[in-house]
């Protein structure tokens, strides 16, 4: 019988790992979209500055959320994970 | 207001502080003692002089002439920081692993350590961060200007010997911490802490104006969001083409920029720094750029009209905020300063690295093999560098009067550095990248900028006249600079990025398909693109104990553990140290490189010592050089090879004569006492018995027997005698052979009579193919009957098998005739058939009469002597002889036979 404790895990670890690298790539794709969205606003009376204001920065304080959740999950340079 | 004295009082202290800042850190640095030095909030801080002058003033300024724009300068370098899993983390690990040292570097290694592609990017960023400096040199400036309205009004003198006196400083603090030694990886500890300080100031400084902008001025956030919609730049009217090529030639440029490349890559101690700066240099930016268009909006209201470039300082001063204004005059200079002290360093490297020392080298041929005096012409050639690179800066300031918008001349700037992108990029993430390509790139790239923007940059006083501008030149209306190709109508930023980047992209590209790009080229192109599957996290080389551990492995490597210890040992002992890690002076290195170019040859040693102390020396030539040298020994151990080959052939050959020789001595001794018994056995009966017979009398048949005896002993005797007559007699070659047509079969028929008429106890078998036999021979008829009876004779005596048989096959094998005598006894052992028919072998100890071990000798050499051969054959079920004879006379028989 296979006992299903640490490969497994570290399985799993490796995975996810990926998976964040993967995020780490599509973060500034999404980025370039969101900051590109305001030139779809129709010029007019909800086009204002102020929102534009709002809209940036609020994007820009995501990204830089994202970007530090991230950078956690990926400090560790690959193959140093720690092998109990 | 702050009295003009008092002003250049603080200015002086802060630049005081700096100077013991950087001091200290450095000192820190040689100690050993890095520490904080080398964390990553120092390295994300230390990327914030991409905030120059221009962002500190200009943003407001910006903001004021086309409202949120502004904020794409600090977009772009957002999205690339957040997307450092793609080009910043590659970057910084090729930077560590090939040891870069700017970005003219990295694209010259990139393409086969081009110097051409080097000179080329050096060129463009000399020409791109010209205006930059000047542009920084007339912030500073304008910031002093503001606050002299006490003592009058400047006039243009005034401004013009500011900014001298300000550059002479930069170039004085540059060349002071920037060349003070020559760094293995052009690190800069004092600097970097220096600027680290300052990106801390002026973002102390910027945000503590805006928070007095929003809850000092404005009523809060809600004040500022109403006067805002209230400005005139409440309406939202980003030009779509100005916002998205903006974000892009940002985003390049913060990859491009030389002083951005030097902080980045450089600089960088710990691949994990840029995790942290991943963020936190976004937020830095975010920080930088949230209050900007309060500033502008307030600025706006209380002072309209004036230079929106300085509402930075001048809202707090017209408002009585001195202290508020000072903080922010230092944040201005502490950008302006930070920016032109690592533009000024970063290319200096370059300038030295790849237009002078190419020149010096070349003009002294062979005189750069003493490494002390390489540093010092580098470190003096940086110097000059530094101080030609201001000077530029300032003669540009100088000659274009201080004139135009701070955001247009840094856009041109961007512009220009861009144009590095293409073939940074490509040769980051595709082989196939060239250094045709790139080359191409560059120059199309650069060409294009100039064109559609640097040069009409300067209006219609310089180079281009208005006509051209207007017409194009020549009046050919499609090659006008600012609509090229019948583009009409786009903003020019817009129209040169899109013209250059389009141009550059394609040549380069181009080029890359179709030219082969050489060895060197491949081989560097596969270290970069694939630098993750070959590179581990490299260790840092920042303190000298770590330098001359590193040397001190690869010297074990070359001239063994022992010896190299012994040598670092001395080294140490003679510089007055404990230990094996002597410092790592030129003398010392000179020293290392002398003892391993006696291991490895002098251009090895040289790129390898180099590899460790300082990249930047590993020369094209010095490859090369290598290469030859590893030619040469290449040839030299092959020759010694086939040599030691043949030695071992020859040495095989040796042992087996020798083994040969030795079994020969020890038959020969076997023979000499085997002779002796044999003729001392005859020689014994024939006493005896003679002596019997001089007795007495005796009996008539008594005395027939013994003399019989007698006889038969003597006969005996006289047969052993002829036998070894026979062969010495062949031997000699005195034989004559009696040469005459005869058939095998009669041959065959009388040997076999022969032998059978000597009585024996055993009765041998012989089995025969008549028909077979009957081959016709050119022979001597009697000597050939010789050599079958002794082989037939010899297996009746030796065949041991309990009914012996003995089988005779001819065939006819070409021009030979073949004979095979086969029997069915135990054969003779492997070891025993290569003496055989040597003289004196006798195999067995049976000591049937007259084997004195010289049948088999005959026999071959008489057949030697019929131009024939016989050789034991084995694989037969008993001892099997083949008997090998031409069919007709051999020529070279019969001349040795006369």
């Amino acid at each position: 019988m296979r006992q299903p404790t640490q490969p497994v895990f570290l399985e799993r670890r490796t995975y996810r790992r990926r998976r964040m690298m993967d995020a780490a790539r599509l973060l500034p794709v999404i980025g370039v979209l969101l900051f590109l969205v305001p030139l779809l606003w129709q010029p007019g009376e909800n086009a204002t500055t102020a929102r534009g204001v709002s809209y940036v920065f609020v994007i820009w304080a995501v990204l830089i959320v994202a970007a530090g959740w991230l950078s956690r999950k990926l400090k560790q340079p690959e193959g140093d994970e720690p092998s109990k | 207001m702050i009295s003009f004295n008092l002003l250049v009082f603080v200015c002086l202290a802060y630049v005081a502080m700096l100077f013991l800042v950087a001091f200290a850190a450095e000192r820190r640095a040689e100690k050993g003692a890095i520490g904080w030095l080398r964390s990553p909030l120092v390295y994300t801080l230390s990327l914030s002089i991409y905030c120059t002058a221009w962002t500190f003033y200009g943003a407001v300024g910006y903001a004021v002439r086309s409202g949120l724009e502004f904020v794409t300068i600090y977009l772009g370098p957002t999205l690339v920081m957040i997307g450092w899993w793609w080009v910043v983390r590659k970057l910084v690990r090729i930077g560590r692993s090939q040891r870069i040292t700017s970005i003219a570097d990295l694209i010259s290694s990139r393409y086969g350590k081009s110097n051409f592609l080097g000179v080329i990017v050096t060129l463009l960023a000399v020409v791109g961060t010209t205006p930059y400096i000047a542009l920084q040199l007339q912030s500073v400036t304008l910031s002093f200007a503001v606050f002299s309205g006490e003592d009058g009004p400047w006039n243009l003198q005034d401004l013009n010997d500011t900014a001298l006196l300000v550059a002479v400083g930069l170039a004085f603090f540059t060349i002071l911490f920037g060349t003070r030694k020559l760094d293995a990886n052009e690190r800069h500890h004092g600097v970097v802490t220096a600027i680290a300080l300052e990106a801390v100031v002026k973002l102390v400084a910027l945000l503590a104006v805006g928070v007095f902008v929003v809850w000092g001025v404005a009523d809060g956030p809600t004040d500022i969001m109403a006067r805002i919609d209230a400005s005139d730049i409440a309406q939202w009217e980003p030009a779509g083409g100005r916002w998205a090529t903006l974000i892009f030639l940002s985003a390049a440029a913060f990859i491009c920029l030389p002083r951005m490349f030097q902080v980045m890559v450089v600089e960088n101690a710990d691949e994990r720094h840029v995790a942290m700066a991943s963020w936190a240099f976004p937020l830095y930016l975010f920080l930088m750029s949230l209050f900007v268009i309060p500033i502008a909006v307030v600025g706006l209201g209380v002072l309209p009209g004036e230079n929106p470039d300085l509402y930075v300082l001048t809202v707090p001063l017209s408002l009585g905020q001195n202290g508020l204004a000072m903080l922010s005059f230092l944040g201005g200079f502490s950008s302006a300063t930070s920016m032109v002290i690592v533009a000024a360093i970063a290319l200096s490297t370059m300038v030295s690295n790849h237009i002078v020392m190419p020149i010096w080298l070349s003009a002294r041929r062979g005189g750069a093999t003493v490494s002390g005096d390489v540093r010092n012409v580098v470190l003096l050639s940086r110097r000059i560098s530094i101080a030609a690179v201001l000077l530029l800066g300032y003669l540009y300031f100088h000659f274009s009067g201080g004139s135009g918008a701070l955001a247009a001349i840094g856009l041109i700037s961007f512009a220009g550095v861009a144009q590095v992108l293409p073939a940074l990029i490509g040769g980051l993430f595709w082989r196939g990248a060239t250094r045709i390509g790139a080359a191409l790139g560059l120059m199309l790239g650069f060409a294009a900028w100039a064109y559609t923007l640097f040069l009409p940059s300067f209006g219609d006083t310089f180079l281009m006249s208005a006509n051209m501008l207007e017409n194009g030149p020549f009046g050919i209306s499609w090659l006008r600079p600012r609509a090229l190709f019948g583009v009409d109508g786009l903003d020019p930023v817009v129209h040169a990025v899109f013209w250059s980047m389009v141009l550059n992209t394609g040549a380069f590209f181009l080029g890359s398909l179709f030219s082969f790009p050489q060895p060197l080229e491949r081989l560097q192109g596969a270290q970069f693109v694939n630098v993750f599957e070959h590179s581990r996290n490299a260790p840092g080389w920042s303190r000298s104990a770590a330098e001359a551990e590193d040397l001190l492995i690869m010297s074990q490597r070359i001239l063994g553990a022992q010896q190299a210890q012994a040598l670092f040992q001395r080294a140490a002992t003679r510089q007055g140290k404990q230990g094996y890690y002597p410092d790592t002076t030129p003398d010392f290195i000179e020293m290392l490189e002398r003892e391993l170019a006696g291991s490895v040859g002098a251009a090895t040693a040289h790129a390898m010592v180099g590899q460790i102390v300082g990249g930047s020396f590993v020369s094209v030539e010095d490859l090369m050089a290598v290469a030859d040298e590893t030619a040469q020994i290449m040839e030299y151990s092959s020759q010694l090879e086939a040599k030691s080959e043949e030695l071992s052939r020859t040495a095989g050959q040796l042992r087996d004569v020798n083994e040969k020789l030795t079994a020969l001595s020890v038959q020969k001794d076997a023979f000499l006492s085997q002779i002796s018994h044999e003729l001392r056995t005859p020689m014994t009966s024939i006493r005896a018995f003679s002596e019997i017979l001089m007795g007495g009398p005796m009996s008539e048949a008594e005395q027939t027997r013994f003399s019989t005896i007698i006889h038969d002993e003597a006969i005996r005797l006289t047969r052993l005698l002829d036998d070894l007559l026979d062969l010495s007699v062949l031997e000699n070659g005195q034989v004559t052979l009696n040469w005459q047509d005869s058939n095998l079969h009669d041959v065959l028929e009388r040997a076999v009579s022969a032998s059978g008429s000597m009585d024996t106890d055993q009765a041998l078998t012989i089995i025969r193919d008549i028909s077979a036999e009957d081959l016709p021979l050119v022979t001597d008829s009697d000597r050939l009957a010789q050599v079958f009876i002794n082989l037939i004779v010899n297996a009746r005596k030796y065949c041991d098998a309990a009914a012996p048989k003995l089988t005779i096959s001819a065939v006819v094998r070409g021009p030979e005739v073949t004979v095979d005598f086969v029997d069915n006894g135990a054969g003779i052992p492997r070891s025993s058939q290569a003496v055989i028919f040597e003289k004196f072998s006798r195999l067995t100890d049976k000591s049937q009469a007259g084997g004195a071990g010289l049948g088999l000798a005959i026999c071959r050499e008489i057949l030697d002597k019929l131009g024939g051969s016989i050789t034991y054959l084995p694989g037969q079920v008993g001892a099997g002889f083949r008997v090998a004879l031409p069919a007709v006379r051999p020529d070279a028989q019969a001349n040795a036979a006369e």
